[in-house]
């Protein structure tokens, strides 16, 4: 009886397809992921980290390091409570117009961010809707901190809801109807049953949101005016530092910017490994 | 009679659910609410546990007017026909959860709650478990570990929502008569809600058959299987059990 050639299993493809396609995968990362990445960094270096270094306390970069943590420290934590919220009603409860707000959360998916800043600049802005009235009482939204928290609220909303949403509605209400007819208060369901079951999803929503939160270039660009020292966040201050021809300048800055992505990317990764059991549990039931 | 439910309504939308329910209950009954789904029997259960609220009617349970106590107040344990375990707990967790949310003056010192989850964990038979978390069980497990919880409040009322459902057949017999074993060791009033005739006239003292909203009969299962009142009754037990007296139909049509 002869041998078949290449015994494989039914779902196995063959050797050449495998080896293929690993290697289509291993090149797309390597160009479009880990070679941009080392650029920047080898850019930042290219005088030496002292020059890198310094670079990074000009006084403007100080200031532009400082407004970007500021931003994603009211804007993220804001967003938390919103996206929660948000997730919160649309699983939990049943009402008219439901199918409508989910749209609602992802319009800032779908919204480039320039527009977003330019409606901002329309509504808030001196020739805008309230602007007038904003003027009279010597309130300073656009070009000013307010107005680029909201853009950043606006661009960053959808992650912790969208993040939360499939999560929560995969758990249903079951576990807070136990909850209640074993006598638990509204605030202990809160703490002790939904909270607990939404902590990693909630997790990784607000640190997608914080990474993207100091990020956002576009929807900021329109209502930060670039001042120098004052309304320059991070991304901005790359850009500027870039068309001045001070490139080790902009990728000192860049560097940052990417050093935090990686340092999300990380803590991701080790509260996944670190607390994998428990994640596991969650999920499955 | 203990338990008396009169003309409970519900509807979802426009879909009516329950369309005027109405029956009694002595103290320590065993009730099965037997129908197929969308006949309003987990809609009645839900009522009764507080998870839903019912347009009109009335409920009398221990001569309190029912239906004005909140859920929490209530002490109706609930048992759900996917268990709803507290899955990030342990079960030991899950069976303390009812002693743990109590307000600080009525809830039981550290110790005494934790000689309480072992006392349930041995009356559920699963002593050795209360360290596992509820994915780390098996489903007649995880079933037990959710009427350990419910028992743990003490409960006024035992509600089961097709508990044995999601389960294999041989372990849905096993537990359907340590169910009643436990029925009669306790003496809680329980009702029961399933879709298998078998289960309903193996393990309760009194049947009551819904079908689209409505309680056709309620009986004991002897009383059932002689003299279905309707048709659809003596349908639903089984066609082995014979067709209902004619008389019974004209008075029913009449009706």
């Amino acid at each position: 009886m002869a041998l078949i050639a290449h015994p494989r299993g039914a779902t196995e493809d063959r050797r050449s397809v495998r080896v293929l396609s690993v290697a289509v995968a291993i090149a797309f990362v390597v160009l479009f992921l880990l070679l941009p990445l080392a650029t920047v960094f080898s850019q930042a270096l290219a005088n030496g980290l002292d020059f890198a270094l310094a670079a990074l306390k000009d006084p403007d970069a100080l200031s532009a390091i400082r407004l970007t943590l500021l931003t994603a420290a009211i804007a993220v934590p804001l967003n938390t409570l919103f996206g929660a919220a948000a997730a919160w009603a649309i699983t939990k409860f049943d009402f008219r117009g439901k199918g409508f707000l989910v749209t609602l959360i992802d319009l800032p998916f779908s919204v480039s961010p320039v527009i977003s800043g330019l409606v901002y600049v329309l509504i808030f802005g001196m020739a805008g809707w309230i602007g007038p009235f904003l003027r009279a009482h010597d309130i300073k939204i656009i070009f000013a901190l307010p107005g680029i928290v909201l853009a950043t609220m606006f661009v960053t909303f959808p992650f912790v809801a969208r993040e939360l949403i499939p999560l929560m509605s995969d758990q249903g209400r079951e576990e807070e109807e136990a909850a209640i007819s074993l006598g638990a208060s509204g605030r202990s369901i809160f703490w002790r049953v939904t909270l607990p079951n939404i902590k990693w999803g909630l997790l990784y929503g607000v640190l997608l949101c914080n990474a993207r939160a100091m990020g956002e270039f576009g929807a900021v660009s329109v209502v930060s005016g670039h001042i120098r020292g004052q309304t320059d966040t991070m991304p901005l201050h790359v850009e500027i530092l870039y068309n001045d021809y001070q490139f080790v300048g902009a990728f000192a800055v860049a560097s940052l910017l990417a050093l935090l992505a990686l340092v999300t990317l990380a803590l991701k990764s080790f509260l996944e490994w670190r607390y994998a059991d428990e994640i596991a549990a969650v999920h499955r039931h | 009679m203990s338990l008396i439910v009169e003309s409970v309504a519900k509807r979802f939308d426009r879909f009516p659910a329950l369309k005027g329910a109405s029956f009694t209950a002595p103290r320590g009954a065993f009730v099965a609410l037997l129908g197929p789904s969308g006949s309003g029997k987990t809609t009645l259960l839900r009522i009764l546990g507080g998870l839903e609220f019912a347009d009109t009617g009335r409920v009398t349970y221990e001569n309190e007017d029912w239906l004005a106590k909140p859920a929490r107040e209530r002490r109706a344990g609930f048992v759900f026909q996917h268990y709803a375990l507290f899955r990030h707990m342990t079960v030991e967790k899950n069976v303390a959860f009812g002693l743990e949310v109590r307000p600080r003056r009525s809830r039981p010192p550290r110790a005494e709650i934790a000689r309480r989850v072992r006392e349930l964990l041995a009356l559920v038979q699963l002593d050795d478990l209360g360290k596992r978390y509820p994915s780390q069980l098996s489903g007649g497990q995880r079933q037990r570990v959710a009427l350990a919880r419910a028992l743990a409040i003490e409960p006024r009322m035992l509600l089961l929502d097709e508990p044995f459902g999601a389960l294999d057949a041989k372990v849905r017999k096993d537990l359907r008569h340590w169910l009643r074993a436990l029925h009669e060791r306790l003496g809680l009033t329980t009702i029961f809600v399933t879709h298998d005739q078998e289960e309903a006239l193996e393990l309760a003292d009194l049947v009551a058959v819904l079908n689209a909203g409505q309680i056709e009969q309620i009986g004991t299962p002897a009383e059932l299987r002689e003299q279905p009142a309707t048709p659809f009754v003596a349908d639903f037990l089984g066609g082995n059990l014979g067709q209902p007296r004619a008389a019974n139909v004209t008075r029913l049509h009449r009706h």
